[in-house]
């Protein structure tokens, strides 16, 4: 019953964090730098994996289809399933699990370092509150670099299932054959989905990271362990909310 | 390194607090932590411009006092006024300036010293950023810090971090200053050198400064009231004169320790 209550009431502050740090929305002007240095970290750095990550996936995902379809002769749909599957799950998805990994582990062990060794007490004292420079513009970046991130995965991926469907005997389709597929059963609408999903899940892995890191009492030790926290609660929340959302936009 | 002595104390016409010092009460005070009681029934009236000391051995609740009279702690009972607003109000240190020098010095790990120093000016927007640049500066040079202007925290010695502790304190111009242990872990020179700024600041700026230490020399020299704290509560309030003189027991023995080999302390406490 402990265990419920201080969920719940992490939950509670959880949202608390965000109101608070929304309050000072105003100030994102002033903190253009900031706001720059977090796309950068969030977006720039995390794009080689995301592309890299993305391409195998469309790839595995073309040569499962394809090899199934074939027999009954359907290897020509292999771009509609593809396609779709990036569009609406797997792109958004696999995207906000890198990031969990990737950005949130690092915002969470930044923060509760800052935590730990009083700096964020020491902001304090200086009146200038931390969720103002500290998770703000991480939590705007996040809104600006997601889409992008999910887009630059979701043509990747596509591309990937397309190199497969092309080049692979056994899978037996055609580079034209693939992308008239995809185009007839993609609509923009799936690609927007997707778009809302992955917006949903980073902003909510950033605000989880912010959250456990601020949070965070000890040492070394506790530092690791909310490292961990952070990534395992972004992981089974992503998950959650993508039933919900998925739900929700269907 | 560079020495520093500060005895005259025109060297430090910039460290000047930019608006009138600031009396601070401490009433009833109370703090739980869980089912440890840390504080027990706190009084203390600090008058503007005051230099008032808070001695006592480790663990007495000296720093935890401390963290309640900027509002890093909020007090089970009682309350903490500055200026008669308490500090518990996010609005009373926007009308003051307040500032804590840490133990451990808290700078940012992820900045250089210049951006350590330059960032409550910086994101307060108080000056545009020529004046902030030579305020900094300025204040480096008086701590004898020009060197490492721009080396990061880690790059640093423990008596650096803290005078970059105390700089970024001094550049916030403030009205009242916290030190936690300011002279711990500094050579002699280096601590009779930072007891001379707080003096400074007090006899030039009129800056109220309250001190946890455990320096003796510091104490007694430029205090204008010493506090001793046992067990978390004020055993003595008294000017450093009067301190000295003091019969009470646990008084001289907390200033005066005997080493005693023949029954020591350790098996007493056993």
């Amino acid at each position: 019953m402990t265990q419920v209550i201080r969920a719940l009431e992490s939950i509670g502050d959880t949202v608390i964090l965000a109101v608070r740090t929304f309050r000072y929305i105003g100030t994102i002007p002033r903190q253009f730098h900031r706001l720059v240095e977090q796309a950068f970290l969030i977006g720039y750095t995390t794009l080689p994996i995301v592309v890299i990550l993305s391409f195998f996936i469309g790839s595995v995902l073309a040569l499962q289809t394809g090899y199934s379809l074939k027999g009954f002769g359907a290897q020509d749909f292999i771009g509609a399933v593809v396609g779709l599957s990036m569009a609406r799950e797997l792109g958004p998805v696999m995207v906000s699990i890198l990031l969990a990994g990737r950005v949130g582990s690092a915002v969470t062990a930044e923060l509760a370092s800052m935590q730990v060794y009083q700096e964020v007490d020491a902001l304090r004292t200086m009146n200038i509150p931390p969720e103002r420079i500290l998770v703000l513009p991480r939590l705007v970046a996040i809104l600006f670099m997601m889409p992008v991130l999910t887009i630059v995965g979701n043509v990747v991926g596509w591309l990937g299932g397309a190199v497969v469907a092309a080049y692979v005997p056994i899978v037996g389709s055609n580079w034209d054959a693939y992308f008239q597929s995809l185009r007839n059963t993609v609509q923009f609408r799936d690609v927007i989905d997707g778009l809302v999903k992955a917006e949903i899940f980073g902003f909510f892995v950033i605000l989880v990271a912010c959250f456990i890191g601020l949070n965070t009492r000890g040492g070394p030790r506790e530092i690791g362990h909310s490292v961990t926290r952070s990534v395992v609660v972004s992981l089974i929340l992503i998950l959650v909310l993508d039933y919900f959302v998925t739900r929700a936009l269907l | 390194m560079t020495c520093l002595t500060v005895t005259d104390e025109s060297q430090i016409p910039s460290l000047s607090a930019s608006e009138e010092a600031v009396g601070l009460a401490v009433k009833g005070l109370h703090k739980d932590f869980g089912e440890q009681t840390v504080l027990t029934d706190i009084n203390l009236e600090i008058e503007p411009g005051e230099v008032f000391v808070i001695m006592g051995p480790s663990g007495s609740g000296k720093s935890v006092l401390l963290k309640h009279m900027i509002g890093l702690e909020y007090p089970t009972r009682g309350n903490v006024t500055i200026d008669g607003k308490p500090v518990t109000d996010p609005a009373t240190l926007l009308e003051v300036k307040a500032t804590l020098v840490f133990q451990a010095g808290a700078l940012f790990n992820s900045m250089t010293v210049f951006d350590n120093l330059a960032l409550y000016p910086t994101e307060h927007r108080i000056y545009d950023k020529k004046t902030i640049r030579e305020k900094v500066m300025e204040t480096l040079r008086i701590l004898s810090l020009e060197d490492a202007v721009g080396k990061f925290p880690s790059e640093l010695s423990g008596g650096m971090r803290k005078r970059v502790s105390i700089a970024r304190a001094l550049v916030m111009e403030p009205q009242l200053i916290l030190y936690d242990e300011p002279t711990s872990e500094l050579d002699p020179i280096m601590a009779a050198t930072i007891s001379e700024i707080i003096a400074s600041l007090r006899n030039q700026a009129h800056i109220t400064s309250v001190v946890v230490s455990h320096d003796r020399d510091l104490s007694m020299t430029i205090a204008d009231r010493v506090a001793l704290m046992l067990d978390g509560k004020i055993h003595l309030v008294d000017t450093p004169s009067n301190f000295q003189k003091s019969t009470d027991p646990q008084v001289t023995e907390f200033l005066n320790p005997k080493i005693d080999l023949a029954n020591p302390r350790y098996k007493a406490m056993k």
